[in-house]
């Protein structure tokens, strides 16, 4: 057994126990915490995918942004307590069923798929220099789109927080 | 180090749906509106790890930045989202999506 082989059963492990506890933890804090080892622990898969360009923005920008955002809104509303209702257990039965189902579905449809794996491929498909050359070359309008995008969400947001809308 | 020659795609691929599929199943189970959007980012992450798996395993750099774009378009949507999970929190003093059932026919 090889050490990549070790590295990835124990990120894997690691990242699907916390998202299980994510699902299951009573306090929405515990949930955000265990959401960013999840986070970690998939940007540790990136670089073992030698896209060190995308672990680092996958740090930046969940475990640094996104995270920080929720836990600053699960503290403003003070839901910081083990207050949630839960659902009934016949409904938490049905859908513990139906994701097991979409699973097996899910598994058995990426069975019978035929991939064709470039084993010489070039490692060096993930470094900031290959993908900066395709994002300012080939994805240039989707990339100055997408700030018309971020200044949309950043208006939109600012408007729907105030106070008083009138 | 290079995962490409001692890990089949396969573990990946599975790796992903199990992902996908314990936040599809926290979006079923939980009542919070937050912990439901939380599970959608994870939806949005096991999407994300397939994605760089195939693009690793194929050669080819175009889905890392398709990678890049959805977590441009994650970030936007998760402000938008706690700005209107902030509002109807004002106006109902509620995330319990059992209460906020004004739409539900």
């Amino acid at each position: 057994m090889s050490i990549t082989l070790i590295i990835f059963w124990f990120l894997s492990f690691l990242a699907l126990i916390s998202a299980a506890i994510v699902v299951f933890a009573k306090n929405p804090v515990h949930s955000v915490l265990f959401l960013i080892i999840t986070f970690f622990a998939i940007a540790g898969h990136y670089l073992l995918l030698s896209a060190q360009f995308l672990a680092a923005v996958h740090i930046i920008v969940y475990a640094g942004a996104i995270m920080v955002l929720f836990l600053y809104v699960i503290m403003m509303l003070n839901l910081n307590k083990e207050t949630e209702p839960h659902k009934k257990p016949l409904i938490k039965f049905i859908a513990v069923i139906a994701a097991g189902l979409l699973m097996l579905t899910l598994v058995a449809a990426f069975k019978g798929a035929e991939i064709t794996v470039v084993t010489a491929a070039d490692p060096s498909i993930g470094s900031v220099e290959t993908l900066g050359k395709v994002l300012f070359k080939e994805f240039l309008l989707p990339f100055e789109v997408s700030s018309i995008l971020f200044l949309a969400a950043m208006v939109g947001a600012v408007y729907l927080s105030k106070k008083d809308l009138n | 180090m290079e995962a490409i020659n001692s890990i089949p795609l396969n573990y990946y691929i599975i790796l992903s749906t199990a992902l996908f599929c314990i936040g599809a199943l926290g979006v079923m189970t939980r009542r919070n509106a937050i912990i439901m959007f939380m599970c959608i980012e994870l939806m949005l992450n096991a999407v994300n790890l397939l994605m760089v798996a195939f693009s690793r395993y194929l050669g080819d750099s175009n889905g890392q930045v398709f990678v890049f774009f959805i977590m441009a378009v994650a970030a936007a949507e998760v402000a938008v989202g706690l700005a209107i999970l902030i509002m109807i929190y004002r106006n109902a003093n509620t995330s319990d999506t059992e209460v906020l059932n004004e739409l539900k026919w």
